[in-house]
């Protein structure tokens, strides 16, 4: 009787593990459904059938392929665009849920505290006025300018927001989001300034930045994807000692965390990837916010699931809303940042109202 | 093997929170600072913890420099149960305790680790909020749920639940000697839990040999739990000793600016009283 009652002990106890982690495997399966399924959508639909036949074919497994037009819209356009998605959403997601965690607050995200609009404004500065900022060296950087001047715009706006919202040791986090939407405006209005300088040409490029797209920029996208999957890979491993900063900066250090340390790389890391993919796709908002919150509905606070979570979840919504974005306006494709904000924005007014009954209670 | 503060110095915006201090926290030995607010009783505690590095002198840990330490050692060495620590997500309160092993995830089982857990909460008593959620927790819930996740940071890799075998043969002494920080662990406390808290505290100092140092405010929690007090005033040490030594009327009443008397307590020993005139 006694041992019965220990088994069930155990199990009560052992089972929010295993649901966290079946809640992983959950999800993976849900990006591979989500990749297969969006690979066949798009202005010429292709079946799920000949998807699977086609990808079988790719790694070896079966010796014919299929129709030869088909596959090249999959292997140029739509595996390589789908690519894009799943680590920029990854990205997001991820850099959502560690930010959340650096400030202590379910509602910071890299688009709210004006991150993704300051990485947007060094974009823009960059393609307006890059050949004025750089003279001679502008040609010899070439098509890098731009994803360097979207990192370097993420990274100021993180120090400046981690810097102004410190006060005693602590990150206040009504002040944090004031900063954030003071840093905002004032992002927003430098790509205003330059929107009204640029010509016609260099127009049609600062909407692509200001909407987001996933259409990329062809092989220079593969540096700052390279550092998205670097940062990505370095992110999703600080589980546990960002539990521990969720207590606070001091009983972090007391629990053996080198505070600082952390606050420092994790902060550039974030700004890094959040930085390379404004540079890729320009800013695609709220997936950072909406992510980790739907994750966390299954995993609960735990970051040593929420962050690998938060990571599949963002390449998930942004698989999926890419697919949205290819065939809702066809033969056009609706820039995917609309998409993400005609769901988010509602999405976090919920948000702010379910915290709201929360804290009246 | 000892944690010491040694002529510490702690200076912010040009003014003095500790001057010259130097205090001593022996193994298997309670010791209470005591004093006015804004004596600098906290500052010491964040200087002892690595928290502050100290602006002169220095801080010593089982006869090492503190800032030579890493972080991951101190937390294997020193637990801190501080006054109020904040957590807006919501954890359960056995995932809060159970974060207290993170210093050891290296080196620990998930089974050792759920077992140490399961125990703190027990002594703690706070096993009916186990499964709650720690931000729904009042004041005082959430002091014993900081408890129970300085002690489970505090057993390490000693198996708790031999103490008896321990206590036995006293051939097994600890390589290393911990030490555990107290910041006003009875604020918020009811009656029965502050002596629950401290006697738990004082029982890690004797049965394990931890070198405890807690900041108190009631003198009759000092002379029943510690066994030598360091009183402190404006940043400096005015007294340490023995508990009788220090624990006299006079000098009490000097340093809190109030008067406060013995009185012979019938059940024996004596019970310091506070009365304004």
């Amino acid at each position: 009787m006694i041992a019965v009652k220990q088994r069930v002990a155990t199990l009560q106890i052992q089972l929010p593990v295993n649901r966290s982690a079946l809640f992983l495997v959950l999800l993976m399966i849900g990006l591979c459904a989500a990749t297969v399924m969006s690979l066949g959508m798009g202005g010429m639909e292709i079946s799920v059938g000949d998807v699977f036949v086609h990808l079988a074919h790719r790694i070896g497994i079966t010796e014919v392929g299929i129709d030869a037009f088909d596959a090249r819209i999959l292997d140029s356009l739509r595996l390589p665009r789908i690519l894009r998605a799943i680590i920029i959403g990854a990205g997001l997601g991820l850099a959502g849920a560690v930010m959340q965690s650096l400030f202590r607050n379910p509602i910071a995200d890299p688009g709210i505290i004006g991150v993704s609009a300051s990485a947007a404004f060094g974009a823009v500065s960059m393609i307006v006025a890059g050949h004025l900022i750089l003279g001679s060296y502008y040609a010899a950087i070439g098509p890098y300018g731009v994803p360097i001047a979207a990192f370097g715009g993420a990274v100021l706006a993180t120090v400046v927001i981690s810097i102004l919202s410190r006060q005693d040791g602590r990150t206040d986090a009504a002040i944090m989001l004031l900063i954030g939407v003071a840093i905002n405006a004032i992002a927003f209005a430098g790509v205003g300034v330059f929107t009204y300088m640029a010509d016609d040409a260099q127009l049609r490029s600062l909407t692509f930045w200001q909407m987001g797209a996933l259409s990329g920029n062809g092989p220079t996208d593969m540096p700052a994807l390279i550092v998205m999957a670097l940062g990505i890979a370095y992110l999703i491993r600080l589980g546990t000692p960002l539990n521990l900063f969720l207590l606070g900066e001091a009983e972090a250090r007391h629990l053996g965390v080198e505070v600082e340390h952390l606050k420092r790389r994790a902060t550039v890391i974030t700004a890094l990837v959040v930085g390379a993919a404004v540079a890729v796709s320009g800013i695609i908002g709220f997936v950072g916010l909406v992510a980790p919150h739907l994750v966390r509905l299954a995993t609960g606070p735990d970051n040593r699931y929420v962050l690998p979570a938060s990571a599949m979840g963002g390449a998930i919504i942004l698989t999926a809303a890419d697919a949205v974005a290819r065939i809702i306006v066809l033969p056009a494709e609706l820039p995917i940042g609309l998409v993400t904000g005609i769901v988010g924005g509602p999405f976090f007014l919920g948000l702010l109202i379910v915290e709201k009954k929360r804290r009246r209670l | 093997m000892t944690l010491m503060a040694h002529k510490a110095d702690f200076k912010a915006r040009g003014r003095y929170l500790l001057r010259d201090v130097s205090i001593a926290v022996e193994p298997g030995e309670v010791l209470a600072i005591l004093g006015p607010n804004g004596a600098g009783k906290s500052t010491l505690l964040k200087v002892l913890a690595g928290e502050l590095s100290p602006s002169g002198g220095k801080v010593f840990q089982n006869g090492r420099a503190l800032s030579s330490i890493s972080a991951l050692e101190l937390a294997q060495e020193r637990a801190v149960m501080p006054q109020a620590a904040s957590m807006t997500f919501p954890f359960t309160v056995f995932d809060v305790v159970a974060l207290g092993r993170a210093p050891y995830r290296k080196v620990s089982t998930r089974q050792f680790d759920q077992k140490q857990v399961r125990r703190a909460i027990e002594l703690a008593d706070i096993t009916h909020l186990a499964d709650r959620a720690y931000p729904a927790l009042s004041g005082g819930e959430k002091q014993r749920v900081h408890l129970a996740r300085a002690l489970v940071q505090l057993w390490g890799m000693t198996d708790t639940s031999q103490r008896s075998a321990a206590s036995n043969g006293d051939d097994e002494q600890p390589s290393v000697v911990r030490f555990l920080l107290l910041d006003e662990p009875t604020a918020g406390l009811d009656v029965s839990h502050q002596h629950a808290v401290l006697a738990l505290a004082r029982q890690e100092a004797k049965e394990r040999g931890v070198g405890v140092l807690m900041i108190l405010h009631d003198f009759n929690q000092v002379l029943t739990y510690a066994d030598r007090v360091a009183i402190l005033s404006s940043g400096e040490v005015v007294e340490q000793g023995s508990v009788s030594d220090v624990m006299t009327p006079d000098l009490l009443s000097s340093v809190f600016k109030s008067p406060i008397r013995a009185i012979k307590d019938p059940a024996g020993g004596i019970v310091l009283v506070s009365q304004s005139a």
